[in-house]
C-alpha cells in the first residue's frame, strides 16, 4: 500500500492539469474493471458491472479526486523571478521555503518581499518563485506564465505513519485502487463507478460533471478530513490510527442517514475501527454530487490526515488498509 | 431532596427592589414555626425565635432578591428601553425572554438577525444600552398604558431538573439560600435566632446593613449561592468551586475576610459528620457577610454556599447533592452549637 | 385552521437541516388533509400534489422547513458537549441560552456561559466563538453517553411567546411559519376555480446548501416557481431599506432574480384582492431558494413572498399572526388566477432543453 501511496503522491497532478496522474491510475487499474473513459473535464472513469439481474442492484459512485493544490505562474519579471497566484488552498505561510517542482521537473523555492512590514500582512502576491534563473530570458527557456507547479514533499513510512505531500487526495485514490483490487475478481450486485475526479480543489467542479453523466442511486467520495489530536488543535473527535472516518457533515455537505447507515453497518459487520467526522471547515466532492440533477444521497469515508494542504500530510496506513476494507464491504 | 420548595421561590419574580412577593411567600411558610415576624423599612423580612436559655444573638442570613432589569424608556415604536440591576454580563441578554411587572407580560430582548451584521458588528458585543424589549406593541403610547417607567422585569425561566442530580433556574442564587433558612427556622435552639430575609444584596448588600445594625448579632451565618465555573474554557485555578463536592465555605471574598476559627470549627464539624464540604477558591464576589460584619462593634461572620454554574443567568445551574450539603451544614452547625453552648461562648468572645 | 395553534405545532418539532426527516411525516399528514397526492422524497422533501383541471402547466409553491441548529461533535471527560453549528448562527446569542439534544432521549441543556463575577475587562470585551462554547446537560460522561452520540442534532428550546396585539414569538418561525401560510392557500384554494397542477413543497437543506429547492425543482420541472420564506422585520437598528414591518402584510420581492412579468402580476393581484402588501427590494441572491430555482434545468420563471420576521436567526424569532393569514391568501388566490398567457409559450423544439 505505502508503494502505490507513493507512486500516486509523487506524481503531478495540480487541479486543472491531471494528465499524468491519470494515466498512472489508468496503468493501475486497467484489466481490473469493465470499461474505462474519460469525460469532458478530464474525469476518469472506471465502471465495473453489477448483477443487472438482482432485484436491488444499485449504480454507486465512488469519487476520489486526483487533483492537489499548486501554484500558477502569473507574471516573469525581469531578473527570472516568477509571480505566482494559487491553484486550491494554499497558505502563504506554508509556502514560506518550500519547493515547488514544475510539470519540466524545474525546482523553485517559494518566498516574499525582505521589504514586507509585518509578516502579518503576508499575502501571495507579496510571494514569488525564484528557480535561480540569471534572466527572464532564461526563466521563460523553461518556465511560461500559465504554468502550474505542485509543492515537494517526498513520501516516507515511519511506523504506521506516512509523511507525503498530495496525501489529499491521492490516499481517496489509493483507497478507490485498493477497492478495484479487491474488486477485480468478484462479481458484485451493484454497478459501481469508481470516478477519479478533477478540480476538486478548486470547486468541486468534477465532481458535479462526473455526476450527472452517470446519475448514480447513491454516492461516496473518499476523500481526507482533518484531526484534533494534535498540541492545542481546534476541537474534532477525529484521531488518526483510529479508523477511517465516516462523515457526518463538512461545510458542503450533510451526508445522508441512509448513507451514514450504509457505511457504519459494513463497519461493524467486518469489525473495523471507525470514527465519526464533522469537519467544521472544509469540503469535498460529495457537496456538489448530492445536489446534482434530483438529489444523489450522498456520504464520505475521509481518511484522517494532520496538516492538511502542507507538504508534509500525516497519515496512518492502517486506517488507509481499513477504509479499503470498509468501502469494499458497503458497496458490493 | 424535596426540590418543591426550590422551585417555588426561583419561580417568583423578586428583582432587587421589587421582592414582595418572594417576602409573602416566606411570610406565609415560616408563621407557624417562629415567635416574632417583622418587616423593616427597606423590606428585609427577619423572623426572631427565642432561644431556650441564652441571649446569644445568632443571625441567619439569605438575600431574596435576584438580579434582573428596570423598565427605564420607550422608542417611538413601542419597544422598550431598560437597564440592568444587579451584575449581569450583558454579552448573554440578547435573545432571551423575560416576564415584566407584576402581570408577567412576556417580552423578547432584541436579538440582530447574524445577515444583517457588518463584520464589525459581527466581532464586536452589542452594548446594552443598544438593546430593547419587544413585547408585541407597535405604538409608544400602547407600551405606555401595559408597562410603566420603574416597572421591573424578570429572566423568564422556568424551574427543571436536569439530569438525575442537578436542577436549572434562574435566581438559584439566593432562593436557595432562602430555602435553607426556611428549613433551619423548625428547629429549637438554646440561642437566639434571628433569620434575616434581606433585600438588594444584588446592588450592594443594602438590606443586610440596615437588618445587622438593628440585632448587631455575636455571630452571623450567610447562606448564598457561589460561583462555580468548573467548566471547559476555564482553569483549573479559576474554578472557584465544583459542582457535587459539597457545601462551600468562604475563607475570603471581595467583601469580607470570613472569622478563621469559625470556618475552622465548620469545616471539623462536616468532617466530623461526613458532610461533603469545599473551598472556595478564588477571592472575588461578595455577599451579605461583607456588610454584617462591619456591623457595629463587629460581628464574625461566616458563610456557607452552594455552588452555582452559571450564576447571574437565567440558567444557573445546582447539585441537588450540594445544596443537601449545604443544608445538612447549616442545621449541624445550629444544633452543635445548641448543644454545646461552652463552644460557642468561646467562638464569641473576643480574644484579649 | 387556528393558526397561532399551527405555528405552536410546527415550531416545537425538531428538524434541524439534515435532520428533517425526523418530522417529515408531521407534514405529510398536514397536506394529506388537502392534496390528492402526498410524497416524501428521498431527501425528505415533502410534496403535496392539488390537482388543477389542466395538467399542461405546473406551478411549484415551496417553503423551507429546515431550522438552523447544532450538532454534537464532542463529548468531554466531565460530560460536557461541544458543538459545531448547522446554519448561520451568530455564537453571541448562544450564552446561557437553552437547548434541547435529540439524541436516544431528547435531552434540556445549557449553554455555559462564564460568571461575570470571573471575567476580565478584557474577556468581557470580546465576543465568544463556537470554540469556546459548551453545552452542560447536569450529566456526567456516562449518563449522558447512554443517550446522546456525535452527530446528534439539538435545537434552541422553543418558547412559544404569544405577546401582545397578535405577536408571536419561538424559535423556527423561519421558516415553518411559511408551510403554515401554505396551508392557509390550501385551505382557501378549497372555494377557488384553479386550473393548474400546484406542488406544494416543503424542502429541506435551505439553511445549507439549498438542497432541497435544487433537487425539488429538477425532479417536479414546474413552469412557474412560488418561493415563501421569511424576511427581517422592521427593527430600529436596521435601515428600512433592509426591512419590512411586521403586521402590515406580505412583502413581494423585486430584483434580478424575480421574474419581473410575474412579479408584476401579483403586485397587481394583491392590490385587486385588497392584501396590504410592502416591496422588498433584493439586489442580489435574495438569501432564499429563490437563488436556487431561478436557475433550474433551463430555468424557472420565479417570485419571492416573504412574512417579515424580526430577530431573524435567534431562539426569540417574533412575527404578527395577521402576515402569515394574508401570505397564505395572496398566494392561493395568485394561483387560482393563473392562466395560460402567464406561462412562457412552448419552443420551437430547437430550443428545447436538451437532456
Amino acid at each position: 500500500m505505502f508503494e502505490l501511496l507513493t507512486r500516486l503522491t509523487q506524481t503531478f497532478g495540480v487541479s486543472g492539469n491531471e494528465e499524468e496522474i491519470r494515466s498512472l491510475i489508468i496503468n493501475e487499474i486497467k484489466g481490473k474493471v469493465d470499461n474505462i473513459s474519460i469525460d469532458p473535464l478530464g474525469n476518469l472513469i472506471a465502471m465495473k458491472k453489477g448483477n443487472v439481474n438482482k432485484d436491488n442492484c444499485k449504480k454507486i459512485m465512488l469519487a476520489a479526486h486526483m487533483d492537489e493544490i499548486g501554484i500558477i505562474v502569473t507574471h516573469i519579471d525581469e531578473k527570472g523571478f516568477i509571480r505566482f497566484s494559487n491553484i486550491g488552498g494554499v497558505s502563504p505561510f506554508v509556502s514560506i521555503s518550500q519547493r515547488v517542482k514544475f510539470k519540466n521537473g524545474t525546482i523553485g523555492v517559494v518566498s516574499y518581499e525582505q521589504k514586507l512590514d509585518d509578516i502579518k500582512n503576508l499575502k501571495l502576491p507579496k510571494m514569488y518563485i525564484d528557480i535561480g534563473a540569471k534572466s527572464r530570458e532564461e526563466t521563460e527557456m523553461m518556465i511560461n506564465i500559465g504554468d502550474t507547479a505542485c509543492f515537494c514533499g517526498d513520501s516516507v513510512k515511519q511506523g504506521d505513519y506516512a509523511i507525503s505531500k498530495a496525501m489529499d487526495n491521492r490516499c481517496g485514490c489509493t483507497v478507490a485502487i485498493g477497492v478495484i483490487n479487491k474488486l477485480k475478481d468478484i462479481e458484485t450486485d451493484n454497478e459501481i463507478y469508481f470516478v477519479f475526479t478533477v478540480q476538486e480543489e478548486v470547486g468541486l467542479r468534477g465532481a458535479k460533471t462526473s455526476a450527472y453523466q452517470i446519475m448514480p442511486d447513491i454516492a461516496i467520495a473518499l476523500d481526507v478530513t482533518s484531526t484534533g489530536d494534535r498540541p492545542e488543535s481546534n476541537i474534532m473527535e477525529v484521531k488518526l490510527g483510529k479508523g477511517p472516518a465516516i462523515k457526518i457533515k463538512d461545510s458542503s455537505v450533510i451526508c445522508h442517514p441512509e448513507v451514514k447507515k450504509l457505511l457504519v453497518a459494513a463497519a461493524k459487520r467486518i469489525n473495523i475501527p471507525y470514527q465519526y467526522e464533522i469537519l467544521e471547515a472544509g469540503g469535498t466532492d460529495a457537496g456538489a454530487i448530492h445536489t446534482t440533477c434530483g438529489g444523489i444521497p450522498s456520504g464520505a469515508v475521509s481518511i484522517p490526515t494532520r496538516y492538511i494542504h502542507s507538504p508534509a500530510e500525516m497519515v496512518s496506513l492502517e486506517d488507509l488498509e481499513n477504509a479499503v476494507k470498509l468501502v469494499t464491504e458497503a458497496i458490493k | 431532596m424535596d426540590m418543591q420548595k426550590i422551585k417555588e421561590l426561583t419561580e417568583l419574580n423578586g428583582v432587587s427592589g421589587n421582592e414582595d412577593l418572594v417576602r409573602e411567600y416566606i411570610k406565609t411558610t415560616i408563621s407557624p414555626y417562629v415567635d416574632e415576624i417583622f418587616t423593616d423599612a427597606l423590606g428585609n423580612l427577619i423572623a426572631f425565635k427565642k432561644g431556650k436559655s441564652s441571649n446569644i444573638d445568632i443571625m441567619l442570613s439569605a438575600h431574596m432578591d435576584e438580579v434582573g432589569f428596570i423598565v427605564t424608556g420607550y422608542t417611538d415604536t413601542g419597544l422598550i428601553k431598560f437597564a440592568n440591576v444587579g451584575g449581569i454580563d450583558e454579552r448573554i441578554l440578547p435573545g432571551k425572554t423575560v416576564l415584566l411587572g407584576d402581570d408577567k407580560i412576556p417580552g423578547v430582548i432584541s436579538a440582530k438577525a447574524i445577515h444583517l451584521q457588518e463584520r464589525e458588528e459581527f466581532l464586536s458585543n452589542w452594548k446594552q444600552r443598544n438593546l430593547y424589549i419587544d413585547i408585541g406593541t407597535e405604538k409608544k403610547d400602547e407600551t405606555e398604558s401595559l408597562v410603566e417607567l420603574g416597572e421591573y422585569i424578570s429572566f423568564n425561566s422556568n424551574f427543571q431538573e436536569l439530569g438525575e442530580e442537578c436542577v436549572k433556574a434562574k435566581a438559584l442564587d439566593d432562593r436557595l439560600g432562602c430555602a435553607i433558612l426556611m428549613e433551619a427556622l423548625k428547629g429549637t435552639y438554646e440561642f437566639n435566632l434571628y433569620a434575616c430575609f434581606t433585600v438588594q444584596e444584588e446592588i450592594g448588600l443594602r438590606g443586610a446593613e440596615v437588618a445587622a445594625y438593628r440585632i448587631k448579632p455575636d455571630l452571623a451565618l450567610v447562606i448564598e449561592g457561589t460561583t462555580c465555573s468548573d467548566v471547559p474554557e476555564t482553569e483549573k485555578h479559576q474554578h472557584s468551586t465544583r459542582l457535587g463536592k459539597g457545601a462551600v465555605l468562604t475563607i475570603i471574598d471581595g467583601s469580607s475576610y470570613a472569622d478563621k476559627d469559625l470556618v475552622n470549627y465548620i469545616y471539623k464539624l462536616a468532617k466530623d459528620k461526613n458532610i461533603p464540604v469545599q473551598f472556595k477558591e478564588t477571592a472575588t464576589g461578595g455577599n451579605d457577610a461583607g456588610k454584617i460584619q462591619r456591623t457595629g462593634i463587629g460581628v464574625k461572620v461566616a458563610i456557607i454556599s452552594v455552588p452555582c454554574r452559571y450564576i447571574h443567568s437565567p440558567v444557573s445551574l445546582m447539585s441537588k447533592k450540594d445544596y443537601e450539603s449545604s443544608q445538612n451544614l447549616a442545621l449541624a452547625v445550629l444544633e452543635d452549637m445548641s448543644s454545646n453552648m461552652n463552644k460557642l461562648q468561646s467562638l464569641i468572645k473576643e480574644e484579649k | 385552521m387556528v393558526i397561532k395553534s399551527v405555528l405552536k405545532e410546527l415550531t416545537e418539532l425538531g428538524g434541524v437541516s439534515g435532520y428533517e426527516y425526523r418530522v417529515s411525516e408531521i407534514l405529510s399528514n398536514h397536506f394529506k388533509e388537502y392534496c390528492d397526492d402526498v410524497q416524501i422524497d428521498k431527501f425528505g422533501n415533502v410534496v403535496g400534489l392539488k390537482k388543477g383541471t389542466n395538467s399542461e402547466k405546473k406551478i411549484m409553491v415551496t417553503a423551507h422547513y429546515d431550522e438552523i441548529g447544532l450538532l454534537v461533535k464532542s463529548i468531554d471527560e466531565n460530560g460536557f458537549i461541544r458543538f459545531a453549528k448547522i446554519g448561520g448562527i451568530d455564537p453571541k446569542i448562544l450564552l446561557a441560552g437553552e437547548v434541547i439534544i435529540y439524541g436516544e432521549k431528547t435531552l434540556p441543556g445549557v449553554i455555559g456561559a462564564k460568571p461575570p463575577h470571573l471575567l476580565s475587562p478584557e474577556e468581557r470585551k470580546k465576543t465568544v466563538k463556537i470554540q469556546d462554547l459548551y453545552i452542560d446537560t447536569g450529566m456526567s460522561f456516562d449518563e449522558v453517553t447512554k443517550y446522546v452520540t456525535i452527530g446528534d442534532y439539538i435545537t434552541f428550546k422553543p418558547i412559544s411567546l404569544e405577546l401582545k396585539s397578535d405577536y408571536f414569538a419561538t424559535k423556527a418561525l423561519d421558516n415553518r411559519c411559511s408551510f403554515a401560510s401554505m396551508l392557509v392557500a390550501l385551505e382557501e384554494l378549497k372555494g377557488l376555480r384553479q386550473e393548474f397542477d400546484i406542488y406544494f413543497v416543503a424542502t429541506v437543506q435551505e439553511e445549507v446548501h439549498l438542497t432541497g429547492a435544487i433537487t425539488a425543482s429538477y425532479n417536479i420541472e414546474p413552469d412557474l416557481a412560488i418561493v415563501v420564506d421569511v424576511c427581517h422585520g422592521e427593527m430600529p437598528d436596521v435601515p428600512k431599506e433592509r426591512s419590512s414591518a411586521c403586521g402590515k402584510g406580505p412583502a413581494i420581492a423585486i430584483g434580478p432574480v424575480l421574474d419581473k412579468k410575474l412579479t408584476k402580476k401579483l403586485l397587481e393581484k394583491a392590490k385587486n384582492e385588497n392584501i396590504k402588501y410592502q416591496i422588498d427590494v433584493e439586489s442580489g441572491g435574495t438569501g432564499t431558494e429563490a437563488w436556487a430555482t431561478q436557475v433550474s434545468r433551463c430555468g424557472i420563471p420565479t417570485v419571492l413572498i416573504s412574512i417579515p420576521l424580526k430577530y431573524m436567526h435567534t431562539p426569540v424569532e417574533t412575527l404578527s399572526i395577521s402576515d402569515v393569514s394574508s401570505v397564505g391568501r395572496l398566494i392561493a388566490r395568485f394561483t387560482a388566477s393563473l392562466v395560460i398567457e402567464d406561462f412562457k409559450q412552448k419552443e420551437a423544439s430547437l430550443w428545447t432543453c436538451k437532456k
